[in-house]
């Protein structure tokens, strides 16, 4: 019956890290009738790290995601910490916190200036797709502003390359530390770089926030306007003065109203969140599991929580270092205070973490222990279960390994930044659409800005998608007289 | 400027458009060798003033639907990153094949299957339960799983693309022009495969754009005479030194049976080889390489007359993991392919 009726695809969706689509079904009058993000994708990381020795998940995990190797490299190298009892040396950890601010700059940089932020906000969301790209943006800021974007990301990649050994697939993390320290002559152009990289922080943000954004009107409409709006509870790591911290610290969640609702760290982190699963997506739903999973709805009495950039600022109070910190209370200042329930705030949030990621680099590279030669504890007790935190540029990151006495894994359950927001990305790109089609009116420009919904969370669906399914399976739906599925049941048949 | 590129395998010139048309399309993978592609930075700027990028996901608004249209070969290059693991894996490598003059398998997954190949070691039920089952935090009391096909309550048909059995290099599907390995491969790679194809020097098809060499051939470490070790050690179980082989220090490093093209950025980082760029050109399965130089280094080698079978076994037992260790990049590609499990 409703097969009759039109659908929209779009495929792939663009400028992420991976593969989807989006479904829009409208009704008889043109209007969205539902609308569907879907992960299509999956490679069942969590089962072919079974047997495999613990000390290379490090090395196993960074091929989750090459966009964001860095995050799965820190928290497989803190989950090993766990795994075999081992605290690595202060300087090891300075030099892991300092890789990671790199390449949180590095990631959050590709996102603000080539994949979304620029591109959709700079060239405008309805400019021909030809143009809504990194060389679009190029051409309309001039050569020498690309020249000065292309320097910095080198910078970031270049800290990360000395400290990880390889920029993408970073492979120093070991058990109780690093492979190596560094030396005089690269903390001293690890410094020079982080300088830089926090004047160009400071410079990203007046070009995209002041200038692009606040100058414009529609712009700030849009941000703060109901089509990229839904009210959830926010996750995200704060360290023991609840400033925001992507290495270490504490998990924390607020509700809609900004109320904090719960904390939790390594140890309990499975009380409080479980994972729905959804025949239409590889991907699944992770939820607050003492509130439940009430379906795609937004609001107190619903577990869906968001994650990233804008969760993570919506938690704390506020940002460790002066000039994030500055940018901070501005942006809740503008936003009307916190939580901000703004999807589209996520770019700004992401601004704001890339000036903090930068400063803390110089705070870090200053320390006089960076260059400490200690950069290792060889473990020495017998390993056992181990669970690892941090905070991946697109949001919290969970990595959880059990072995056997020997250090062979047994079972890994990984929950990862874009699955937490998941559900979130889903009910926006839904909303958007319903308030962006209406009466048959679609146009790409539109189409774009039903994108945008999703594109603001950064999504890493190659991340995301470490299950992976069978092969011809079966579906049995129960539905009540009145039509109403109340129980649905799957399986394989071969 | 018109580049024109040899096809030496037919003895023909492939005619390239005047300014070059490159695509990037991905199977299944990390994305990594997208991210590498943007980190070569201001060569970006050199490659755009003589050719257009005109499908690349990762950065661009260009959809299939656009891509279908096109005529075959339109596409002077693509550069083809990921393995094939499902349906839309194979849809996408097919339609770049016909679209694209010059087709690239680019990174470690592309070329011989990379780390998701490593899923061959298992199969798809074992792999689908715990997934959807049985791991910690999933919430699943009425088992459901996703489906290549599904309607809602409303009737509005979802589908997903279809898993298949095994994973596939992208080789096994299409006829690949260049192999350019590596996870990922190195922006110093990337741009030697650029410049020779903006000067129209690529070599014969089917070339691999890497090094003939072994990876130990371009190791900054002292080279030892000869190795002899009685222990296996992992990497986290003792101090590493910086100069030394690592082999030597009774470390499994897969410098020997892999190929150089790397820099040996690992080793330099003080962490021993895991195999990325593949078998070297002499050799055939990579695993079987390592394993026969891991073999002829260790104390049996010698004495295999004086050492009990018990003590072999001993020795040889200390090598963890080795289908995981020695076949961590290449499963698909080996000879071994999958790991066939008995069905319940």
């Amino acid at each position: 019956m409703s097969e009759k009726k039109k659908r929209i695809t779009i495929e792939p969706i663009t400028r992420l890290e991976g593969h989807g689509k989006i479904e829009i079904f409208l009704n008889d009058e043109g209007n969205v009738e539902d609308a569907y993000f879907q992960v299509v994708e999956l490679r069942g990381f969590e089962r072919f790290c079974q047997g495999r020795p613990v000390e290379e998940m490090t090395r196993l995990t960074t091929r989750l995601c090459g966009v964001c190797p860095w995050a799965h490299h820190i928290a497989s190298s803190k989950c090993l910490d766990a795994v075999f009892k081992v605290e690595p040396p202060s300087a090891a950890k300075k030099l892991r916190e300092l890789g990671y601010c790199a390449h949180m700059v590095h990631s959050h940089l590709a996102h603000i200036y080539a994949l979304g932020g620029a591109p959709d906000f700079l060239m405008g969301p309805d400019a021909p797709p030809a143009q809504r790209n990194l060389f679009g943006v190029i051409g309309k800021v001039g050569m020498d502003v690309g020249k000065v974007v292309i320097k910095n990301r080198y910078n970031a990649q270049r800290v990360q390359e000395i400290i990880g050994g390889k920029t993408i697939h970073p492979v120093t993390g070991l058990p109780g530390g690093l492979s190596h320290p560094i030396t005089e002559e690269e903390r001293k152009e690890i410094e020079q770089m982080s300088g830089e990289l926090v004047e160009f922080g400071k410079y990203t943000l007046k070009l995209v926030v002041d200038d692009l954004i606040l100058k414009n009107k529609d712009y700030v409409d849009l941000i703060t306007g109901d089509i990229y709006y839904h009210k959830t509870y926010y996750m995200g790591l704060v360290d023991k003065n609840d400033k925001v911290n992507f290495y270490d610290g504490e998990v924390k969640v607020v509700d809609p109203d900004g109320k904090e609702y719960c904390r939790f760290n390594e140890d309990n982190y499975l009380d409080y969140i479980g994972e729905h699963v959804e025949p239409w997506s590889y991907l699944k739903f992770p939820f607050l599991k003492k509130i439940g999973w009430k379906g795609f709805v937004d609001g107190k009495d619903s577990g869906i929580y968001r994650v990233a950039p804008l969760a993570r600022l919506n938690v704390a109070d506020g940002m460790a270092t002066p000039a994030a910190q500055e940018a901070y209370e501005k942006m809740y200042e503008i936003l009307g205070g916190k939580p901000a329930h703004n999807t589209l705030a996520m770019h700004w949030a992401r601004i704001i973490e890339n000036l903090y990621a930068s400063e803390r680099m110089v705070e870090l590279i200053k320390d006089k222990e960076i260059t400490n030669k200690k950069v290792r504890n060889i473990p020495t007790k017998t390993p056992g279960e181990g669970v690892g935190i941090c905070e991946a540029p697109r949001g919290t990151l969970m990595h959880h390994y059990w072995v056997d006495k020997e250090g062979m894994v047994e079972r890994v359950n990984l929950i990862v930044a874009t699955g937490h927001n998941n559900a979130g990305m889903h009910m926006s790109v839904k909303r958007a659409a319903q308030k962006l089609i209406k009466n048959w009116k679609v146009n790409q420009g539109l189409l774009n800005m039903v994108e945008m919904a999703f594109r603001a969370y950064d999504p890493c669906l190659a991340c995301a998608t470490h299950t992976l399914p069978g092969h011809m399976p079966m579906e049995i739906i129960i539905h009540a007289p009145d039509g109403r599925v109340v129980k649905r049941l799957s399986r394989e048949i071969k | 400027m018109v580049p024109v590129l040899s096809d030496l395998q037919k003895g023909e010139r492939v005619k390239m458009a005047d300014k070059l048309k490159l695509a990037i399309a991905r199977g299944a993978t990390c994305s990594g060798c997208d991210v590498e592609i943007v980190d070569i930075n201001e060569k970006i700027l050199d490659v755009i003033k003589i050719a257009d990028i005109v499908y690349a996901a990762v950065i661009m608004d260009t959809k299939l639907k656009e891509v279908e249209k096109w005529d075959d070969g339109y596409i002077d290059i693509t550069f083809h990153h990921g393995a094939i693991r499902d349906s839309e894996n194979e849809h996408i490598a097919k339609l770049f094949r016909k679209k694209s003059k010059i087709l690239i398998s680019f990174g470690s997954c592309s070329c011989y299957g990379g780390i998701p190949g490593l899923a061959n070691v298992t199969n798809k039920d074992e792999i689908f339960k715990e997934s959807y089952m049985d791991t910690p935090s999933t919430v699943n009391p009425d088992f459901v799983v996703p489906l290549p096909e599904w309607k809602d309550e409303t009737g509005h048909k979802l589908t997903l693309p279809r898993f298949y059995d095994e994973v596939f290099s992208l080789d096994d599907i299409v006829t690949v022009d260049y192999y350019l390995p590596g996870c990922p491969p190195l922006v110093t790679q990337i741009n030697q495969a650029l410049d020779a194809i903006i000067s129209g020097k690529l070599p014969p098809k089917g070339s691999v754009l890497a090094s003939e060499k072994a990876l130990c051939d371009e190791c900054p470490r002292e080279k030892p005479k000869k190795i002899n070790i009685e222990r296996i050690y992992r990497p986290h179980e003792i101090e590493l030194n910086p100069d030394k082989c690592l082999l030597e220090q009774g470390i499994i490093c897969l410098g020997p049976a892999t190929r150089a093209g790397c820099d040996a950025k690992c080793i330099r980082a003080n962490m021993p080889c895991r195999g990325c760029l593949g078998a070297t050109a002499a050799a055939i399965d990579q695993g079987g390489s390592i394993l026969s130089a891991i073999t002829s280094i260790l104390a049996i080698s010698d004495k295999e007359t004086q050492l009990s079978e018990e003590d072999i076994e001993k020795l040889v037992g200390q090598i963890k993991d080795p289908l995981g260790t020695f076949y961590r990049f290449s499963m698909p590609k080996s000879l071994l392919r999958k790991v066939e499990k008995e069905k319940k």
